[in-house]
């Protein structure tokens, strides 16, 4: 009876909270509604992965964003497990130097605020870089100035959309290949093989490269990676990793030690033993505090406003709020898509989580 | 039974209505201001001013809020309350600026924020007085070579978010038909120090905010304003809540005072000499005769106060954008009309 009432108690705190809400809203002559998302925009997006014109819808506009955010999520995804992995291993190493590192990295890192680190990569080091013109050229003609990074691209010939598909599902199938069974044996690293033949097929379907070169004002040809990019992305996974580093020891540690004593008297040698005996044990303990960090990575991606890097919460919160004046509409928005995109990364993990967990009767 | 007590309680009510409104109705003229009353009631004027820009607003090395828009708020808390002191100064970012005020938190917005339709249409804000007129201006460095800003075709700008900046180069993008990249930061700061560290080839702002942003540069010298400004006139200016009539009126007149003091000649040192002038529109001003005050629902003593404690709209700007506040940004089109320049205001008549 008491928790119904605290119910409606809560319903009712809501329900006034809303219609004032509503009514603070008609008062300033703003109805609530996303219509807006089809007009027109006028305002251009520096940094993008597909087409985007001035002009083109807000609708339009809120892709482009989610696609920035996803890009530089993922890619701190992944740079952070690699590295949190490396320094979690390196944190348990015999060796006092090698030890100490990871132990003074996570430390460092752990205890110092992810906006200053940010913001330390972008002010503090990519910005102390050259001028365009005077560029670091670095071998496979590279370049690196103040602008960002400049790797030369690749310019497609006429049959490339069917051949990079084709590489690509080259590259998709060797984890299939992999497992296949020859003479009771899975093929195993021999499916490698199918990474030169993807390699020449996505050969087949280049034109030419295109070489960055400086061209007037700027570096021109090639594919600019922002110093925008690199430094919330630097930011975002050097973070993450020293948490993730804290996870692997800690789940590597909870593997008995009797696991690893039985593996090397059985004649293993040290390396299998870790990766087959007590990596896959301690996997299962470190998923779900690493899909935590992961969706943390996904939330703090909003702080590439502080660097100008155009994801959802910089353009959102910041250019369409005000061309449009609708604040509510738009944090309605931004907290819908981080919800979205948060709520699917979990149930991904969960399921994977799933799949490793033991089985037990 | 019932009948009498209705009737009873109707002339109870005819009986207060008359005694309220029979009371007021001799002074017609007296003026009726929520947001005045707030602040008279408060002891202190709420300003939304910037974060922090040279020439319009910023806390020098003591903590004490200088430049033009600040003089404005003092301005308006001298006529309203007795003294240029009794203000309480929020500063606002550029994304907040309007929600604050319209959600109450200030009494007026003071922030170098430019007058437009929508701001007065959709957003429900009066815009009572232009205290600065600007245009979008570019700061690029010298060593470019670039003189004009057609000329800028290609090259990458680094601008505050949030603004009218971006939607005027987009348009001017369009109608020249070529491309000026844009690099959006959340704080001015963040943008001028990007620039100058090479990021981008230049910065845009309104004339005033680029002028202030060149004298934080390392080597202000090394930076050119390119000659033509983009997205047309910018008249900057205070902004306060519809639906209050009469505090927009005395914020609109702080305005035109401090331009009558210029007029007048009025300056702190003959200010004593000129109360005993002859002139009746110098004697109506400083509030000598007539009721000029009480009509804009304030004391006679408050141009006053103005003349005495803040000075023209002349000497408010060349101890802020002028040569005394370090900016050197020449007057230009904030001249009195009969200098050639824009700011004018109606008659005190």
């Amino acid at each position: 009876m008491g928790q119904w009432l605290l119910l409606a108690a809560l319903v009712a705190v809501a329900w006034y909270f809303g219609s004032e809400a509503a009514a603070n809203m008609s008062r300033r002559h703003a109805g609530f509604g996303f219509g807006f998302l089809a007009e027109n925009t006028n305002f251009d997006i520096p940094f993008r992965l597909i087409s985007w014109d001035v002009g083109d819808t807000y609708a339009r506009a809120l892709l482009v964003c989610i696609l920035n955010t996803l890009l530089v999520s993922a890619m701190s995804i992944v740079a952070a497990t690699l590295l949190g992995l490396l320094v979690g291993v390196m944190r348990l190493s015999a060796n006092w130097l090698v030890r100490n590192i990871a132990l003074g990295f996570i430390e460092l890192v752990r205890n110092t605020p992810q906006l200053v680190q940010i913001i330390f990569w972008y002010v503090a080091v990519l910005q102390t870089l050259p001028g365009p013109r005077q560029s670091i050229v670095l071998p496979g003609g590279i370049l690196l100035n103040i602008r960002g990074f400049y790797l030369p691209s690749f310019v497609a010939n006429d049959r490339a959309n069917i051949l990079w598909l084709a590489a690509l599902l080259v590259l998709l199938a060797i984890p299939l290949v992999w497992r296949i069974r020859f003479r009771e044996f899975p093929l195993s690293v021999k499916s490698l093989w199918l990474l030169p033949v993807a390699a020449a097929v996505f050969a087949a379907g280049v034109d030419r490269l295109d070489w960055p070169a400086l061209h007037g004002f700027n570096i021109a040809g090639g594919v600019q990676v922002v110093p925008e990019l690199v430094a919330l992305w630097a930011g975002l996974s050097i973070y993450a990793a020293a948490f993730i580093a804290e996870i692997v020891r800690a789940a590597i540690q909870s593997v008995h030690r009797g696991q690893r004593e039985a593996a090397l008297s059985l004649g293993l040698k040290p390396r299998r033993v870790l990766s087959k005996i007590i990596l896959p044990q301690a996997l299962r303990v470190m998923i779900p505090p690493i899909t935590s960090q992961y969706l943390n990575i996904i939330k703090s991606s909003s702080l590439g406003a502080a660097v100008a890097y155009p994801e959802l919460f910089q353009i959102f919160a910041g250019t369409v709020l005000q061309q449009t004046a609708r604040e509510t509409e738009t944090m309605v928005i931004l907290m819908a898509v981080f919800l979205t995109i948060n709520l699917s990364a979990s149930a991904l993990m969960n399921w994977y989580n799933h799949r490793v967990a033991l089985v037990t009767r | 039974m019932l009948r009498f007590r209705a009737g009873a309680a109707a002339c109870c009510v005819a009986l207060a209505c008359l005694l309220t409104f029979g009371g007021t109705a001799t002074a017609q003229n007296e003026t009726k201001s929520v947001t005045m009353d707030a602040i008279k009631k408060r002891g202190q004027l709420i300003c939304g001013v910037d974060t922090g820009i040279p020439g319009y607003a910023f806390q020098d090395s003591k903590g004490t809020w200088q430049g033009l828009d600040i003089a404005y708020c003092r301005a308006v808390a001298d006529a309203l309350l007795g003294s240029p002191d009794k203000v309480k100064y929020i500063g606002t970012t550029s994304k907040v600026r309007f929600s604050v005020l319209q959600s109450g938190e200030i009494d007026v917005l003071i922030r170098d924020s430019e007058h437009t339709f929508i701001r007065n249409t959709q957003l429900g804000l009066d815009e009572p007085a232009v205290n600065f007129f600007t245009g979008q201006t570019f700061m690029v460095k010298k060593s470019l070579g670039v003189a004009h800003t057609k000329d800028l075709n290609g090259a990458t700008i680094c601008l505050l978010t949030g603004t009218t900046l971006e939607t005027n180069i987009a348009d001017y993008n369009r109608s020249n038909n070529i491309k000026i990249n844009t690099l959006l930061f959340d704080k001015s700061e963040e943008a001028f120090a990007a620039a100058d560290a090479g990021r981008c080839d230049g910065y845009t702002d309104d004339g005033g905010s680029v002028a202030a942003a060149r004298s934080t540069m390392k080597q202000p010298n090394d930076w050119i304003f390119l000659p033509e400004t983009i997205g047309g006139l910018q008249p900057l200016g205070s902004f306060t809540r519809q639906g209050d009539e009469a505090w927009t009126r005395l914020v609109k007149w702080v305005h035109y005072a401090m331009l009558e003091i210029e007029v007048l000649g009025i300056n702190k040192g003959n200010l004593e000499q000129m109360k005993q002038s002859k002139d009746p529109e110098t004697r109506r001003f400083l509030g000598l005769e007539g009721d000029f005050g009480k009509l804009l629902g304030v004391d006679n003593e408050w141009a006053y106060r103005i003349a005495r404690d803040i000075g023209s709209y002349g000497d408010a700007y060349e101890a802020t954008f002028g040569n005394k506040g370090g900016l050197g940004l020449p007057r230009g089109m904030n001249n009195l009309s009969s200098n050639g320049g824009l700011q004018t205001m109606p008659t005190w008549h």
